[in-house]
């Protein structure tokens, strides 16, 4: 397959494809979905990375 | 001199529009409700290209390609768990309750996040610690890696090489790349796809397609070394010898380490925090799947298909590792260099400059926090606001830049990958059954997180100082105390601890939560709000 004997590399080859594929597949079919509203913890949190950022 | 000109003159064009995003993401979060409201949040593809830019490194590109020059194609294990554990697992299972701890914890830092979630500043102080202290390790790979090609692309003593890398790094760091990175690194991450896909390309061209490539790589099988073939290798388009000691470095050390090791990254794990909702993390996943394949994928591919190239060149005649001279570091360099057009090669030395400087960029970031807000405000201060903290932090941060130089210097060759996967492997060991815990279980006790941190860092320790012979033939703590260099035998010399130490740091810490004082329902509650 491929060129290459070893069944142990060519399916790491195309597992790796597929799983790509699959990010691809799973970011499309959700890409609306998981919006949240900003929680009072959000913004707090924002204001102490910006601390942080000063810092450095 | 005209390979000097071009260098300053690349260097420069990408100090100034690095320095430019930096300023332009630092400005961008300065106002909270535009950030959060608004809609201006991190965009999923700056994130995921930010998080794939800071995962991936030099140390990727050209030390693990050099491994794969020396193992084969059984490297693609490592991009497969590349993909599977670190975008798959890491972003839909441990990213978004990192989110929502995080920021119910107000949390900053990845030992911040477990400190606050068990109510230890030990953890806290530890975590940091040990972070500030051993990623220079990690760091120094990465600098390596970069100073390697810098040495064969523009001809220059590897010493200049590092120095030359040295400056560039302070310079970036003074002109403000710790702050705002996110869109600096997806600007550098953008970098990086391009020149590996035209890598790709161009080395399946030159060796007659993917096809041939691959079948003139399998045919090679007669050129592999004495010497590899007697540890077990079996060719470039083979595993090595099933459970010979080639096979367990390059499944425990390398494959396992580093793939399961990506899981607690300190840096990594932070990014998460700073996106707005589940929904970029969702969306993230498409392009840190593609970013991957094409980084990781494509190095260990054409490292190992260098072998093609240099052997069926008259000009060279021998296969990589022989032609680098025996130091697998200088592989990736040394093809890039005879078999690329000059004009990619300018371009890959962008793709590592970028690769260099986005990974070292959060290393030095996660340093200054580790030591100033974790070790020095948390653990020492037990968190009482110091006006020594920004004293500190910038301080760890100089003395992490001068660490990770020395080491540059002091580290022998071919130890990129090894380095790496060194600190991956130690740092799921310590840090990967705390994070857990502190994710998916609410059983888990304050006890029982620092007694399998400790378990982990300690048994880690051992295991490098008596066991892995690599390691402890190279301390020299063992030769001292018992006049061996190792105290076990094969196939243990050759085992990763992350294969031994991982899962009794997991179970001591599952044992211990059982039998001690569980944390308060309120705090978990506060912990655990808003996770689904």
């Amino acid at each position: 397959m491929l060129g290459i004997d070893d069944p142990q590399i060519w399916v790491v080859y195309f597992l790796c494809v597929i799983s790509s594929i699959f990010c691809i597949i799973y970011g499309i079919s959700r890409w609306n979905k998981g919006d949240e509203p900003v929680y009072p913890e959000d913004k707090k949190w924002l204001e102490g990375e910006k601390k942080v950022e000063e810092v450095l | 001199m005209d390979n000097i000109l071009i260098l300053t003159i690349i260097v420069v064009i990408y100090l100034f529009v690095v320095g430019y995003l930096g300023y332009y993401g630092f400005r961008k979060t300065k106002n909270a409700t535009d950030y959060l409201v608004a809609g201006r949040n991190i965009h999923p593809v700056v994130m995921a290209l930010s998080y794939g830019a800071t995962f991936i490194s030099t140390s990727a590109i050209v030390g693990f390609g050099g491994a794969a020059a020396l193992f084969g194609m059984g490297l693609l294990w490592l991009t497969f768990l590349n993909i599977f554990v670190g975008i798959i697992i890491a972003f839909i299972c441990f990213g978004k309750p990192t989110r929502h701890i995080g920021r119910n914890l107000d949390v900053h830092t990845f030992p911040e996040l477990l400190g606050r979630r068990f109510q230890s500043s030990f953890i806290q102080g530890f975590g940091g610690l040990i972070i500030f202290i051993l990623m220079p390790l990690y760091s120094a790979a990465v600098l390596i890696g970069a100073s390697r090609f810098l040495e064969a692309t523009f001809a220059v003593d590897y010493n200049v090489a590092l120095l030359i890398y040295t400056l560039i790094i302070c310079a970036y760091v003074l002109a403000g790349g710790l702050k705002g990175v996110m869109y600096a690194d997806a600007f550098q991450g953008a970098i990086m796809l391009i020149g590996m896909v035209f890598l790709l390309i161009f080395t399946y061209l030159k060796l007659g397609g993917v096809l041939v490539a691959h079948q003139s790589l399998a045919a090679m099988v007669s050129q592999v070394p004495d010497k590899l073939a007697s540890v077990g290798h079996l060719g470039w388009t083979h595993m090595p010898k099933l459970g010979s000691s080639l096979w367990w470095t390059l499944v425990s050390t390398i494959v396992l380490g580093v793939g399961i090791g990506v899981l607690a990254q300190p840096q990594l794990t932070v990014r998460f925090m700073t996106v707005k909702s589940n929904k970029e993390l969702n969306r993230a996943v498409l392009i840190g799947g593609i970013f991957i394949l094409m980084t990781t994928g494509v190095a260990f591919t054409v490292g190992s298909l260098s072998n093609v190239y240099f052997f069926n060149n008259p000009e060279f005649g021998k296969v990589s590792l022989a032609v680098a001279g025996g130091n697998i570091d200088k592989i990736i360099p040394l093809y890039v260099n005879n078999a690329m057009p000059v004009w990619f090669v300018y371009l890959f030395t962008l793709t590592l400059l970028a690769a260099a400087m986005s990974t070292t960029s959060s290393h030095f970031h996660a340093m200054g926090t580790s030591i100033g807000r974790d070790f020095f405000e948390t653990a020492i201060l037990k968190g009482k606001q110091s006006k020594y903290t920004v004293l500190i932090t910038r301080m760890g941060i100089v003395l992490a830049v001068l660490m990770t130089v020395v080491l540059g210097y002091k580290l022998p060759g071919s130890i990129i990958a090894i380095a790496t996967a060194i600190f991956f492997g130690l740092c799921a060991s310590v840090f990967l059954p705390t994070y857990m815990g502190t994710l998916f279980w609410r059983g888990m006790t304050k006890a029982g997180a620092i007694s399998s941190m400790l378990t982990g860092f300690f048994g880690t320790t051992l295991w490098l100082l008596f066991i892995h012979k690599k390691e402890s033939a190279a301390l020299g703590v063992c030769q001292f105390i018992f006049n061996k260099p190792t105290l076990a035998k094969f196939p243990w010399i050759v085992v990763d601890q992350i294969v031994i130490i991982l899962p009794i740091a997991f179970v001591v810490g599952i044992v211990v939560s059982l039998f001690t004082k569980k944390l308060s329902q309120e705090h978990l509650d506060n912990c655990f709000k808003h996770v689904k």
